[in-house]
């Protein structure tokens, strides 16, 4: 089977997909040598990321095995992650006020 | 590991044999360039500044220029001025004579204007070779190579394959004793805290954060927040998120090891292990001060593409994006993009991007040093006066 998203660091909570995929595709991918999948609730583009575990609003989401910020709303295996359902948690000037 | 290289007068290797033309300033670029285009083995460096600066960008300007010519991978340099210029030509020159290596000078307004000044530099130029060209690359430990990382060009391969091959193949190169360059000062905002803690002291982190802080007030100077637009629109349609996600792409490059110190631009480790620079991320200028830094090989990633070299190391490009290396086969010397493919894993790719470097250093041409790119920039931090 060729991959279709790559995990970078076994603790990341998302994947990347390498090519376009619709909403009910089986998405496999190897989390070190062990290969697992998810079924896509969205279509999701070529680059995107895409949800490996739940992660609660709130929580961080890890690629690279580090934070690349938090999530805005509850996140399901399978979910399609970016700008409508996280954020950036540095730079924020405009929630700390001093920066 | 082996590789081949010249061991210089000072104990540093390098890996190409160089005669280096080094125009103190703007003004003396045309004459050297006419010198190197003449004499076989000689390389031009296409110097844009070196008058009318002050303060930190002049001494900036100065370091990077001496650093240049006191890289391993030249065997011999011949300094030119104009005479009138801001750059101090006897003291550059007995600088980079403290590396032991053949250096001459040249003053254009002594010797009576450009044809004088070609023939006389032809004519030094031609004794330098005498002196240097016999001399024959040796065995040494991998150890000795200095390798500079840079990424340009990027899209989302750059930071699920490229970079964290590249990444790879510096920890080996420190693993096996060698030394690692990270530059970009830029692309490490947001995810400064995560090099921080990996310098080998407290003070070393400090300095590190202290450098991405100075980077990011120069740019508000200009009234422009840098964050406000990254990542870029385009990161974003790429599948970037966060400011962290492009930071943390670009920093995978230098892999895991712990970073020994952090340099000024166009500053020279003090010793072997990864090391951090300040630099801007424009690829050329970047290259530049590592390579006046002493680097003697850059591996590049790029996922769109792009063609540039440097006139005294070999520059090597890499890219994860199966389509680029396609579409510009003329300048892509590594398909890293087997790793998106899963045919390959970052490890192993990483190893064949040092496999690869180890042939460069033996005498291989990657692709921008066998069609002559010697795109040279130094990196300026005030403006000319």
């Amino acid at each position: 089977m060729k991959k279709q998203a790559v995990v970078i660091s076994a603790n990341d909570n998302v994947a990347t997909v390498v090519d376009d995929f619709k909403a009910g595709t089986q998405i496999h991918f190897f989390v070190g040598d062990k290969e697992q999948s998810v079924e896509l609730l969205q279509d999701v583009p070529l680059g995107h990321k895409i949800a490996i575990h739940e992660i609660p609003k709130g929580e961080e989401i890890i690629k690279y095995g580090e934070s690349i910020g938090g999530a805005t709303l509850n996140i399901k295996v399978g979910e399609y992650v970016h700008i409508h359902n996280m954020e950036s948690l540095r730079g924020r000037g405009d929630k700390e006020g001093l920066n | 590991m082996e590789i081949l290289g010249y061991r210089r007068p000072d104990g540093r290797v390098g890996i190409r044999n160089h005669i280096a033309i080094i125009p103190t300033a703007v003004c003396s670029s045309t004459v050297a360039a006419n010198i190197a285009a003449q004499i076989p083995g000689a390389v031009a460096i296409a110097n844009q500044h070196g008058c009318c600066q002050i303060g930190a960008d002049y001494e900036q300007t100065l370091r990077t220029l001496i650093g240049l010519g006191k890289n391993p991978n030249v065997a011999a340099v011949l300094v030119i001025g104009l005479g009138c210029e801001g750059m101090p030509i006897r003291e550059m020159a007995s600088e980079i004579a403290t590396s032991g290596k053949p250096v001459e000078t040249l003053v254009i307004q002594e010797v009576g204007g450009t044809l004088k000044a070609i023939a006389e530099g032809l004519r030094l130029a031609g004794e330098l070779v005498r002196k240097v060209a016999h001399l024959q690359p040796e065995k040494m430990d991998i150890s000795e190579l200095v390798m500079a990382i840079e990424c340009g060009g990027s899209d989302f391969t750059s930071g699920l394959a490229s970079n964290p091959a590249c990444g790879v193949a510096s920890d080996l190169l420190v693993a096996a004793g060698g030394t690692s360059m990270l530059s970009e000062t830029t692309e490490f905002i947001g995810a400064e805290h995560i090099l921080a803690r990996r310098c080998r002291t407290k003070e070393i982190g400090e300095k590190l954060i202290h450098y991405v802080q100075t980077c990011e007030e120069r740019a508000k100077l200009m009234h422009v927040d840098l964050r406000g637009s990254q990542p870029t629109p385009g990161n974003i349609e790429g599948g970037i998120s966060s400011i962290e996600e492009k930071s943390l792409g670009c920093i995978h490059k230098a892999g895991h090891a712990p970073i020994q110190d952090v340099l000024a631009y166009g500053e020279a480790p003090n010793g072997k292990g990864l090391y951090v620079m300040d630099s801007p991320g424009q690829d050329v200028e970047s290259i530049t001060g590592m390579v006046a830094g002493g680097a003697t090989v850059v591996i590049f990633t790029t996922g769109r593409g792009t063609p540039t070299g440097c006139p005294i190391a070999p520059v090597i490009k890499i890219t994860g994006n199966s389509r680029t290396f396609k579409m510009m086969e003329d300048n892509m010397d590594i398909d890293a993009s087997t790793i998106i493919s899963g045919e390959e894993t970052i490890a192993q790719v990483g190893r064949r991007i040092l496999d690869y470097v180890v042939e460069v250093a033996n005498g291989h041409r990657p692709k921008a040093e066998s069609l002559g790119h010697m795109e040279f920039g130094i990196y300026k931090i005030a403006p000319t006066y």
